[in-house]
């Protein structure tokens, strides 16, 4: 019997949170921009969510796993930054935030994407915060409550940083298409 | 064209649906009657538009679902490397295949796959016009979600008449239909999306089996059957597991509008 349970537990686990792979894939490839550390992410993360998978008590199974996925990317930047800058003490709490304070003023921003080909470029060059509310809104559809749960931040916030997220595509965009044509 | 500093954001909420009535209907008024807010507005929709393309969406690279299936023992990890059994499978149900039989997955997944008789040329038609259908603007001929609207469409074109189900209930709403071209014919292409994936459905009066049989070529999936002296061929990017319960949704809503019939 216990075999059978095993397996029922398996096939439950792939209806309900394997789906969401691409999902899943999507989130940490955009975050990191690093195809070798999303793939590290996302199969770390299916190993957490299949071992806590006895404590999902239902729900949308979509976001519990964009958590886990996400506190991934957290401890993964994290780690990189921690590599980057031993010398410097770090400031516990602080370097594994995805803040807004790191978002830069729109010029500069603008400037600083002055070589990005393509939309996706754009989208990845976007600031970590406004990047993933963006990617959890267009791409995946979630409700702004349910991006506010996988993210941490109010639903105030969510929109305000879709909002700012999109003036900074919508910008760079325009000026893309206007140096085409000209 | 800049949007009033106090609507700026509620813009936002207004595009996502994320507004209450009354705050949306004060918002819509206020649209109606301010140039520069409702330019903002068609800006934001152009971007969203933007942002719709297919080729935006990163899709997890196989192996990375061999090697997470292995974890969860899905498939036996020692085994779920077994080498190419020919090009009848796709990499994932081959995979699954050189797992053995017995594993869980597989066995669910095996019941209701069925080689079919391999039809080429007409697969990789299809398969190209689906693609087509997501690279042109040639997507939808008459974008509606209104089954009412898609279905008479296609009445003068046709000497036809494809049922045209709504399946937004089973997760794969309807988006629309177009006309295409199939083994030198015209023939009805509904256009459903399932998340962020657009998923072909061709139908025509022809045969096919009776279980939904799946194929998959250049990285995209098939699926077929017969139904009602109809054939369906259904074309995506979507996984084997979304595929059955596509073609099962399709099949009880279309039994569900032709009560009696066989």
């Amino acid at each position: 019997m216990r075999g059978d349970e095993t397996a029922d537990r398996t096939r439950r686990f792939q209806d309900l949170v394997l789906i969401h792979l691409d999902a899943a894939y999507g989130l940490a490839r955009c975050m990191t921009r690093d195809p070798v550390a999303a793939e590290d992410i996302v199969q770390d993360a299916f190993l957490r969510a299949h071992r806590a998978f006895d404590g999902f008590r239902g729900g949308d199974a979509r976001a519990w796993l964009l958590t886990i996925v996400r506190n991934n990317v957290r401890s993964w930047a994290a780690a990189r930054r921690d590599r980057a800058e031993q010398a410097l003490e770090s400031v516990p709490g602080q370097g594994a935030d995805i803040a807004d304070e790191a978002a830069p003023t729109p010029e500069a921003w603008l400037a600083a994407q002055e070589d990005a080909a393509d939309l996706r470029t754009l989208i990845e060059g976007l600031p970590p915060a406004f990047r993933e509310t963006l990617l959890l809104r267009e791409m995946e559809e979630m409700s702004y409550r349910d991006i506010a749960a996988v993210t941490g931040a109010p639903v105030g916030t969510v929109m305000s940083r879709l909002a700012r997220a999109r003036d900074l595509l919508a910008a760079a965009w325009r000026r893309r298409e206007a140096g085409e044509t000209r | 064209m800049t949007a009033c500093p106090d609507k700026a954001e509620l813009l936002h909420g207004l595009l996502d649906n994320e507004l209450d009535v009354a705050h949306a209907r004060e918002l819509e008024a206020h649209i109606a009657a301010c140039p520069a807010c409702a330019e903002a507005l068609s800006e934001l929709r152009a971007l969203r538009a933007l942002l719709a393309q297919p080729s935006l969406r990163h899709t997890a690279p196989a192996a990375l679902r061999a090697r997470i299936l292995a974890d969860i023992g899905a498939v036996d990890p020692l085994r779920h490397v077994a080498k190419p059994q020919g090009r009848r499978w796709s990499p994932q149900l081959r995979r699954w295949g050189g797992a053995g039989m017995g594993v869980a997955i597989a066995a669910s997944l095996l019941l209701m796959v069925a080689p079919f008789d391999r039809d080429a040329g007409l697969e990789r038609e299809l398969v190209a016009g689906h693609v087509r259908s997501l690279q042109a603007q040639h997507l939808l001929d008459v974008p509606t979600s209104d089954h009412h609207t898609v279905k008479p469409w296609f009445a003068g074109k046709l000497d036809y008449s494809p049922p045209v189900p709504e399946l937004a209930a089973a997760g794969f709403p309807l988006q629309g239909g177009r006309l295409d071209y199939v083994a030198g014919r015209p023939v009805a292409a509904l256009v459903y999306r399932h998340g962020a994936h657009v998923l072909n459905l061709y139908v025509w009066p022809g045969e096919g089996p009776r279980q939904p049989a799946f194929e998959a070529r250049d990285g995209y999936n098939l699926m077929r059957w017969r139904d009602g002296g109809m054939a369906y061929w259904a074309v995506s990017d979507v996984g084997a597991e979304e595929m059955h319960a596509f073609a099962t949704a399709l099949a009880g809503a279309v039994a569900a509008q032709n009560p009696g019939k066989p």
